[in-house]
């Protein structure tokens, strides 16, 4: 029988993404989103279903339509994107009420798949230089989009002790780059000027958005339950991303660098949110194995993401547009789906 | 949040189906690409480019300057984990670079020193102390460097108890911490190699300290040294040439199982006190065959 999936967030990037991942695969029987507004790209199967991002209606739709998997892409990584107040609702409340339903009696769900990022290690002096995921963050977490993201993992942890039943995944992603995604980070890549701090050139870690979503339709498909790193291989000290980019480094001094270019930032010509201002300082880096051993296979590595990223945005810049690298006409599947013209194989 | 009204919208009406092939670009593989990587710095932050040059700075001090004589190097094994340990001394201490550098010169393995985390947080010292191979202690490092990576790695574990003191108190090996470098070897399955270092404390001696302005600028430490009080600002990171030797006493090793999640408390604090006590008589013996502070 074919799998059930629920996909949240599927008017976002990823929600999207992971979505049309998925409908490449036919043993993905039923692939329902969930969005709160129209998603910004056409399915070629799935439903959308809009609901608002607590998930009020989640526990009836479950229950309806008997979805075994769910899973979470909808997770806030970046607080430039939503307010302090959304932010908590999206991650904290949302992700209650959906393991709510997950969770209850009666619920089909056998299955739980949540996108979270390495955020949730933080960036401190006192961080190890490699996070494994048995390791806890070494200072407590400070900036709001952090915050919530330990506590939605709190959420699904309780989650996954209370129902040894459903097999629970967890993917810590670290920062992403790639052809299409816009990030804080890709912004700030792309301007001439590149915000850094004075003296301090840590190591970052990426893994490419494509690697992203594969690693999510892995652990779906095969079912693997456990808390994973995904990150590409290896690690670039920030001034070499810049270079890499061709934009220059701004040193910000370090105390209070935030302050230096707040008019900057209000402007919007630099993009430094406050957990920004951590990994700029003490870089982040994480330990893969537990993935790769799992099975999965990166494509890109930390320094490959860049170079995506950064082949993109040439792109970009040389033709003045974006191409799709997947691209679903709407019409033209119409008239082969209920065109009579159109002849079917007996 | 006021909840919205739970309105059901199906965007699309078609029902699934297999049978029609969709129109898809197919998502192209990624194209092998050249690799963009403009430096050789590593997961650690170290550079081989930058180690070169640091190794070429300091060679005519290690052995111009401090003339560094090794003893029983040959107990340093030239394959696989050992975690070094050594007595800390001098305000800006010698002994690390000394020990890292010599080990290198002599064995060709690299050393990763270990060193208290507050080094990160300084602009540029921090930067340039990662690139030419020094990493923070914690023990999630150690470990990484010692059993994945098989390498030499270098504690000292009095912390800044040692360097901080002053020169009164010269040769006076401070507490080992809590034992924590005997608790990594053993996870590690390492032998621990203690070193005798003499010279780090006439090199840079502590004449008194400034408690209240270490405070105030967030300082483990501010020590007033002999060096400053001679040569001025000069004196701040030029040591004396005071004559080092170091002796490397016979290898430790524990006969526990690795990677247990606990060891013996008491069973640690025991193995830290005695590799504590070796080194401290190991020093005494080497100031009793001293005869010279400058020449040895």
């Amino acid at each position: 029988m074919g799998r059930r999936v629920l996909v949240t967030g599927a008017d976002t990037f990823w929600g999207g993404r992971i979505i049309q991942a998925l409908e490449a695969d036919p043993t993905m029987e039923v692939i329902l989103g969930l969005g709160t507004k129209s998603p910004s790209v056409h399915f070629e199967r799935a439903e959308f279903v809009r609901a608002d991002q607590a998930y009020s209606i989640l526990s009836r739709i479950v229950t309806a339509t008997q979805v075994d998997t769910i899973v979470h892409t909808f997770l806030v990584v970046d607080s430039t994107l939503v307010g302090a107040r959304a932010l908590h609702e999206i991650n904290v409340i949302g992700t209650m009420n959906l393991l709510a339903a997950a969770g209850s009696a009666s619920s089909p769900v056998r299955h739980v798949v949540v996108k979270s990022s390495t955020l949730v290690y933080g960036s401190s002096e006192k961080d190890p230089n490699t996070f494994t995921e048995d390791m806890t963050r070494s200072a407590p977490a400070r900036t709001r989009v952090e915050r919530s993201l330990v506590e939605a993992e709190g959420l699904v942890h309780d989650f996954a002790v209370d129902n040894p039943a459903t097999v629970v995944s967890l993917l810590r992603f670290a920062n992403v780059l790639g052809t299409d995604i816009v990030t804080p980070i890709s912004k700030n890549l792309s301007r001439r000027l590149c915000p850094s701090i004075f003296g301090f050139d840590p190591l970052v870690q990426f893994v490419e958005e494509d690697d992203v979503v594969r690693a999510i339709e892995f652990v779906t498909r095969e079912r693997i339950p456990g808390l994973f790193n995904a990150a590409g291989a290896g690690r670039l000290p920030w001034s070499e991303v810049v270079s890499i980019c061709g934009s220059r480094l701004l040193p910000l001094p370090p105390i209070n660098p935030r302050r230096a270019i707040a008019p900057l930032i209000g402007l919007g010509l630099f993009e430094f949110p406050d957990e920004l201002e951590g990994l700029l300082r003490y870089g982040r880096g994480v330990d893969t194995r537990r993935l790769t051993d799992a099975g999965f296979e990166f494509r890109y590595t930390s320094a490959g993401a860049v170079q995506s990223f950064i082949r993109a945005l040439r792109l970009r810049r040389g033709s003045g547009r974006t191409p799709a690298s997947y691209h679903y006409e709407h019409d033209v599947e119409q008239f082969f789906r209920h065109s009579r013209s159109v002849v079917h194989e007996p | 949040m006021a909840p919205m009204p739970t309105r059901r919208e199906v965007a699309t009406k078609q029902r699934p189906t297999t049978d029609i092939v969709p129109l898809r670009i197919p998502s192209s593989a990624p194209e092998p690409v050249e690799d963009p990587r403009l430096s050789d710095v590593d997961e650690w932050g170290r550079s081989e480019h930058m180690r070169a040059l640091a190794r070429q700075l300091y060679e005519p001090i290690y052995s111009k300057w401090f003339r560094v004589e090794w003893e029983g190097l040959e107990k340093i094994p030239t394959d696989g984990g050992a975690l070094l340990v050594a007595n800390h001394a001098g305000a800006i201490p010698s002994d690390a670079p000394v020990i890292m550098h010599g080990v290198e010169k002599e064995l060709g393995r690299p050393v990763y020193g270990m060193a208290d985390y507050f080094f990160r947080t300084v602009p540029v010292v921090g930067t340039l102390w990662a690139r030419t191979g020094g990493v923070s202690a914690k023990p999630e490092n150690a470990y990484r460097i010692l059993h994945d990576q098989r390498q030499l790695a270098l504690v000292f574990p009095e912390g800044t108890k040692g360097p901080s003191k002053s020169f009164t108190d010269r040769y006076q090996l401070r507490r080992f911490g809590r034992g924590g470098f005997v608790e990594i070897a053993m996870r590690a399955g390492v032998p621990v190699i203690p070193i005798a270092v003499m010279g780090s404390e006439e090199a840079m001696p502590i004449v008194f300290r400034l408690p209240a302005l270490a405070k105030a600028l967030g300082l483990p430490y501010f020590p007033v040294t002999a060096n400053l009080l001679l040569f001025g600002p000069l004196g701040i990171p030029i040591p004396f040439p005071a004559k080092f030797k170091l002796r490397v006493l016979d290898p430790v090793t524990f006969d526990v199982p690795p990677d247990q999640e606990r060891y013996s408390k008491s069973r640690v604090m025991d193995e830290a006190e005695r590799i504590r006590s070796i080194l401290q008589e190991t020093v005494y013996d080497m100031l009793r065959n001293r005869r010279s502070v400058w020449f040895g």
